[in-house]
Order: C-alpha cells, then sequence, then structure tokens
C-alpha cells in the first residue's frame, strides 16, 4: 500500500478529522488551564475519565459517551474540590486521579475485557474510529473551540483577576465550572487520538511553546492551537508511515512532535527575551547629571561598528562588555 | 436609610479565619463624595472595601450599593475596582492593552465584539496613565508602580461612577501620582464618588472631602480631611494610649462632631 492509498482509506481519513480537531480544540482550553496555573488539570481529568471508558466497555455502553460523563462529573468534582479547600485540595485531587484509574484499570478486568481495548483509549489508537464516533468528536471539538473562542475575554477576566471579574459582575464560578466541563469535554475528544494517558501534554505543550514567543493572551491562543494541529496531524502521519515497520501508537508520536517544537521554541524565546531587553531605550536624563569620560577606547563607534546602538534622548549609547558609551567630542562618555 | 447614598454600611461585621476584623461599621459616602479610608496597617481598610464590593461576606450587618442591598445589586458597570498590590500577571504572558480593556466587560455583552467607542474608552484609559506606548508589552515586564497604574486603568475602562481604589498611588512616582489626582479631579467634577484607601494622600490630598479613620476595624474618626501626619495621632494609633492623656484627649469610640478636636492640631 502506497501512501496516497492510505490516505484514501476511510479510517485514515477520519483518523486525520479527529486529529485536526483535536489539535484545534486541546491547546484552546489548555491556555485558560495554564493561566489559572491548574496546568495538571486535564491529567487529572484524563486520570478520571479511564473508568468512564472501562464503564463503557464492560457494560456495553458506547465508551464514548460514558468518558464524556464521568470526566465531566470529574472535572466538576475537581472544581468544586478546588474551590473549598485551599489546604489540602492537592491531596484530595491526587485521590480522585489514582481513583480513577485504578477504578478503570479493575473495572475493565471484572468486565472480563482484553487489555488491549482499554489500551486504545490510554494510547489512542488510528484504526479504530468508527463514522458515528467522529461526528460527536466533531460536534463536541466544534463547541469547545466556539466556548473557547466566543467566551475568552470573559474566561481571560476571570482567570486573570477571579476578584476583579466578581466585582465587574461575571458570575465566576459559572465560568469556573464551564472550564473545567470544556476540558472533560475536550479530553474524551482527544482520547482517541492521543490516548487518554497523554492527552494533558496536547493542552499544555504547545501552550508552553507559544508562550516562549508571544507577549499577549491572544497571540499565544492562536499560536498554541496553530502548533496543537500540527503536533496532532504530523504525529498521526509520522505514526502512520512508521507503522509500515512497527506497531506505533499516534499518541506518543504526537506527544514528541510537540515537545521537540517547545524544545526549538524554548531558545529562541530566550533570546528574544535577551534581545527585547537589550534594545529597550534608556530612560530619559540621568546621563546629564555626571560627565564620566571613559579611559583607554581604541575601537570606534558608529552605525554598523558591530556594536548594539540604543536610543537615549537626543544621541544614542552604544553597548558592549557591560558599558553604555555614548560620543562626546573626540571622546567617548560612560552613560 | 439613606436612599441617595451611592454606597452604605450599616453596623457591618467581618470575620476572617474566625477572627473579627470588622466590628460594627457604619457608612455611609453620598454621590460626589471623596472619601479617604486611612489607618494603621491591620486596621481593615481593605477588608471593609471589599466588603463594600462584595468579596468578603458580612457576618453581620448589611451593605447597600445605590440603595440596592448587595444580594440584589447587579449594576456592575457602574463600579470601579482597583485592588490593593494584586500582580497583573498570570499564567500565560497577558499584554497591557488586553489587562485594560477586561475592565471594559462590565459594559460589553456576551459574544459581541469590541465596539469603536468600547476602544476608544480603553485607549483614553491607557493615555491616562500614561502607558499608551506600552500597550503591547506583556504586563509582567512592567515594573511594580507600572502595573499599579494598569490597574487603575483597567478600572477607568468601564467608566463608573462609584470609584473604590485599594492604595492606587502605593508605589506610583510622584509625577504619576499628580496624573492620578487630576484624573480623579476631573472624574470627580463630573459627579464621580469616590472612596480612596491610602497612607500618604500627597497629590490627593486636596481633592479629599472627608476623612475615615479605622482602628482595630472600627471607625475611630469621621469628620473633615486630615492631614497625613494627624492620622498617626497616638490615640489613633495604638489603643491602650488614650487613658494617659484622658482629660483632654476624646475617647476614640464616642461620636465625634464635624468639628473634632485633635491633639497636636496646629491652628
Ligand atoms: N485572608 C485573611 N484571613 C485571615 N485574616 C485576614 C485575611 N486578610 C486580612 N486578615 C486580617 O484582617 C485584618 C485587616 O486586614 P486588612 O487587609 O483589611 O488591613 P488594611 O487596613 O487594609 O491594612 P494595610 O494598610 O496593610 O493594607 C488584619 O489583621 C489581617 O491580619
Ligand atoms: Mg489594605
Ligand atoms: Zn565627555
Ligand atoms: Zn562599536
Ligand atoms: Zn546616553
Ligand atoms: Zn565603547
Amino acid at each position: 500500500m502506497t501512501a496516497l492509498q492510505l490516505f484514501n482509506e476511510p479510517f485514515m481519513q477520519r483518523a486525520l478529522i479527529a486529529a485536526l480537531l483535536t489539535g484545534l480544540a486541546a491547546p484552546a482550553i489548555g491556555t485558560f488551564l495554564v493561566q489559572r496555573r491548574l496546568a495538571l488539570m486535564g491529567d487529572g481529568i484524563g486520570h478520571v475519565a479511564v473508568t468512564g471508558v472501562a464503564l463503557g466497555l464492560a457494560t456495553g455502553a458506547s465508551p464514548l459517551w460514558t468518558a464524556v460523563l464521568v470526566a465531566v462529573l470529574g472535572a466538576v468534582l475537581i472544581e468544586v474540590i478546588r474551590e473549598r479547600g485551599q489546604t489540602n485540595g492537592d491531596v484530595a485531587l491526587a485521590l480522585l486521579f489514582y481513583g480513577g484509574l485504578a477504578g478503570g484499570i479493575f473495572i475493565s478486568g471484572l468486565g472480563g475485557q482484553s487489555a488491549a481495548a482499554l489500551n486504545r483509549y490510554l494510547f489512542g489508537s488510528l484504526t479504530t474510529i468508527s463514522s458515528a464516533d467522529v461526528l460527536v468528536t466533531m460536534v463536541l471539538a466544534i463547541a469547545v473551540v466556539g466556548l473557547c473562542v466566543g467566551l475568552a475575554p470573559q474566561l481571560f477576566a476571570v482567570a486573570q483577576d477571579q476578584e476583579f471579574a466578581r466585582v465587574a459582575g461575571l458570575r465566576v464560578r459559572v465560568y469556573n465550572v464551564l472550564v473545567a466541563v470544556l476540558a472533560a469535554v475536550s479530553v474524551t475528544v482527544a482520547m482517541r487520538t492521543v490516548g487518554l494517558l497523554l492527552v494533558s501534554a496536547l493542552m499544555v505543550v504547545p501552550v508552553a511553546t507559544a508562550q516562549q514567543l508571544t507577549r499577549s493572551f491572544r497571540s499565544t491562543i492562536g499560536a498554541a492551537m496553530v502548533l496543537g494541529t500540527l503536533a496532532s496531524v504530523g504525529g498521526l502521519v509520522a505514526a502512520t508511515f512508521a507503522s509500515y515497520e512497527v506497531t506505533v501508537a499516534p499518541g506518543p508520536t504526537i506527544v514528541l512532535l510537540a515537545l521537540a517544537c517547545y524544545a526549538v521554541a524554548w531558545p529562541i524565546g530566550i533570546w528574544q527575551r535577551h534581545r527585547a531587553r537589550l534594545r529597550e531605550p534608556f530612560a530619559p536624563g540621568e546621563a546629564v547629571v555626571s560627565h564620566e569620560a571613559c579611559g583607554e577606547h581604541p575601537h570606534a563607534h558608529g552605525p554598523g561598528c558591530g556594536h548594539l546602538a540604543v536610543p537615549h534622548d537626543d544621541h544614542v549609547d552604544y553597548v558592549h562588555d557591560g558599558h553604555r558609551h555614548a560620543v562626546h567630542g573626540a571622546h567617548y562618555d560612560e552613560h | 436609610m439613606t436612599e441617595s447614598a451611592a454606597v452604605e454600611v450599616r453596623r457591618a461585621s467581618v470575620a476572617l479565619g474566625g477572627r473579627p476584623v470588622l466590628r460594627g461599621v457604619d457608612l455611609a459616602v453620598v454621590p460626589g463624595d471623596f472619601v479617604a479610608l486611612m489607618g494603621a496597617n491591620g486596621s481593615g481598610k481593605s477588608t471593609l472595601v471589599r466588603a463594600m464590593v462584595g468579596l468578603r461576606p458580612l457576618v453581620g450587618g448589611e451593605v447597600r450599593l445605590f440603595g440596592t442591598p448587595l444580594d440584589e445589586y447587579d449594576a456592575w458597570s457602574r463600579i470601579g475596582y482597583v485592588p490593593q498590590r494584586a500582580t497583573a500577571g498570570s499564567g500565560i504572558p497577558a499584554s497591557v492593552w488586553e489587562v485594560v480593556a477586561a475592565g471594559r466587560l462590565t459594559r460589553r455583552k456576551l459574544l459581541r465584539p469590541l465596539s469603536k467607542a468600547d476602544r476608544a474608552v480603553i485607549d483614553d484609559a491607557l493615555e491616562v496613565v500614561g502607558l499608551a506606548d506600552r500597550r503591547r508589552d506583556a504586563v509582567t515586564n512592567l515594573s511594580g508602580g507600572q502595573q499599579q497604574r494598569v490597574l487603575i486603568a483597567r478600572a477607568l475602562a468601564g467608566e463608573p461612577e462609584l470609584f473604590f481604589l485599594d492604595e492606587p498611588t502605593a508605589g506610583v512616582d510622584l509625577p504619576n501620582q499628580q496624573v492620578l489626582a487630576d484624573t480623579l479631579g476631573r472624574l470627580k467634577e463630573r459627579g464621580a464618588t469616590i472612596v480612596l484607601v491610602a497612607h500618604e494622600l500627597g497629590p490627593l490630598a486636596p481633592l479629599v472631602d472627608r476623612a475615615v479613620v479605622l482602628r482595630d476595624g472600627r471607625v475611630a474618626y469621621d469628620g473633615p480631611a486630615l492631614r497625613d501626619h494627624e492620622v498617626h495621632q497616638p490615640w489613633f494609633a495604638e489603643p491602650h494610649t488614650h487613658h494617659h492623656h484622658h482629660d483632654h484627649v476624646p475617647h476614640p469610640s464616642t461620636p465625634l462632631g464635624t468639628e473634632p478636636h485633635l491633639p497636636g492640631d496646629r491652628p
């Protein structure tokens, strides 16, 4: 089978649609989770959703729907615990996470399910997505993206400064629960492509990558969605080609690709911030107060001399070796 | 109950962690008034302001905004709040413009983009605090005083008529305090009501109509504006020194007239 033939296969097209929508939805809601410093919430919901999938598999109901149901319940419970307890909230969350994972594996054992059936949901799987699943995934993903983008100003304000949002008349609790529910829904959207155990990575890693290079919320969420889509679709395609030789689950490939993007963005971000700091114009005044000529200075500064020129009042200071040198007649001043 | 008060607090008590922090505070601010809320650290100024905007539940008494009890109040576009020492940052970079634009949410409908008028008001607010040229910068890259000015602009962006400013000038340099004073002066002329918490009034001093001093969760003084140093008279700051001066100093908890006698008051 050639690559072209493969992409003509209906299962592959379904998988691509699912990957595309997952790549958009997961970072969209992930941005709000990271903004609230709840980066690991997706992980927790993923663990709870394992119980939902196992329930579906054991009872013969659709694992997608049971997962949505249990994940939403779990997410709301996490949100309630978070709001109530400040001191031992994270311990309660941990109990919920491990309970969800252990419960799922236990139930699937009781139901006599093979480990392989559950594995498809834990690490993602290409070939088993049905048309009905794709349709549900599409509807849910579009709802998540639509709400995240449409309500972005409100969700932004609530996550940025909860108390200010309350005084602005926003119903903070409603928005908090909405974020939890949207996170739960996008976890179940993503479980067929990335898998429940790695879904949080697709919610967090593109966001972490984007914020290396951005200075505003809007550009962060936009860039995260683009990066998420690239990683998700790219990872799926890479996993498909690799599967000629060996069986590669798409989930790990997608996450590794997302991490590779981060590894590239990280040094660029450091360099960009460094450069922005250096180029920032110096505050006016100061220099006039004291006159300090620099000593021995064989190098001649000027346009294109190779040193960073930063505007300062009506002249430029040349920055090198921790000094700011300004031309003054035949010598240089320390500014 | 005076219907005309912009904000009215009656016998309000607030407990934090089981400890009483505000005890039976009475305060009514009429529209157009400029009230300075003063007192030592921990005297309950921020708690009172937070109770007035509904961020701290009362264990007793009641708060009314524009005549409506707080529980039923919903005209939040009339209220502007600048919290004390809030960090403007969060887990994601946010630009100065975005934080200030959040202040406009009180006047925006759900799922509607910003109108031209909204944008103009946001730009004005940025102009007023002198940060128009830094609108694209991440808030976390600003200094503490600049971040404080962002929060002031955020409150201005909602065009409120009743302001609660909790130490808005802490960490702000003198020229920018002067700019804020000019802005508040203009708002006052237009009829805005302002409740300001401050330790040092600085350039804001001429605007103040009335001073309220809290001491240990109670109103210790309510009357004409005080000079900064007068707030820290021993009988305001320390609860147990008053008996040394029993003969010539009014007891802090006795209601004071409109012309209070203050120790150290110079002609
Ligand atoms: N979250 C809290 N939990 C428990 N006690 C609190 C809390 N916040 C404040 N307090 C207590 O309430 C009292 C009043 O605090 P508040 O912040 O109102 O003081 P303040 O007058 O604004 O002081 P400052 O001048 O330092 O801003 C203090 O004794 C403080 O210890
Ligand atoms: Mg305070
Ligand atoms: Zn010189
Ligand atoms: Zn040079
Ligand atoms: Zn210079
Ligand atoms: Zn030089």
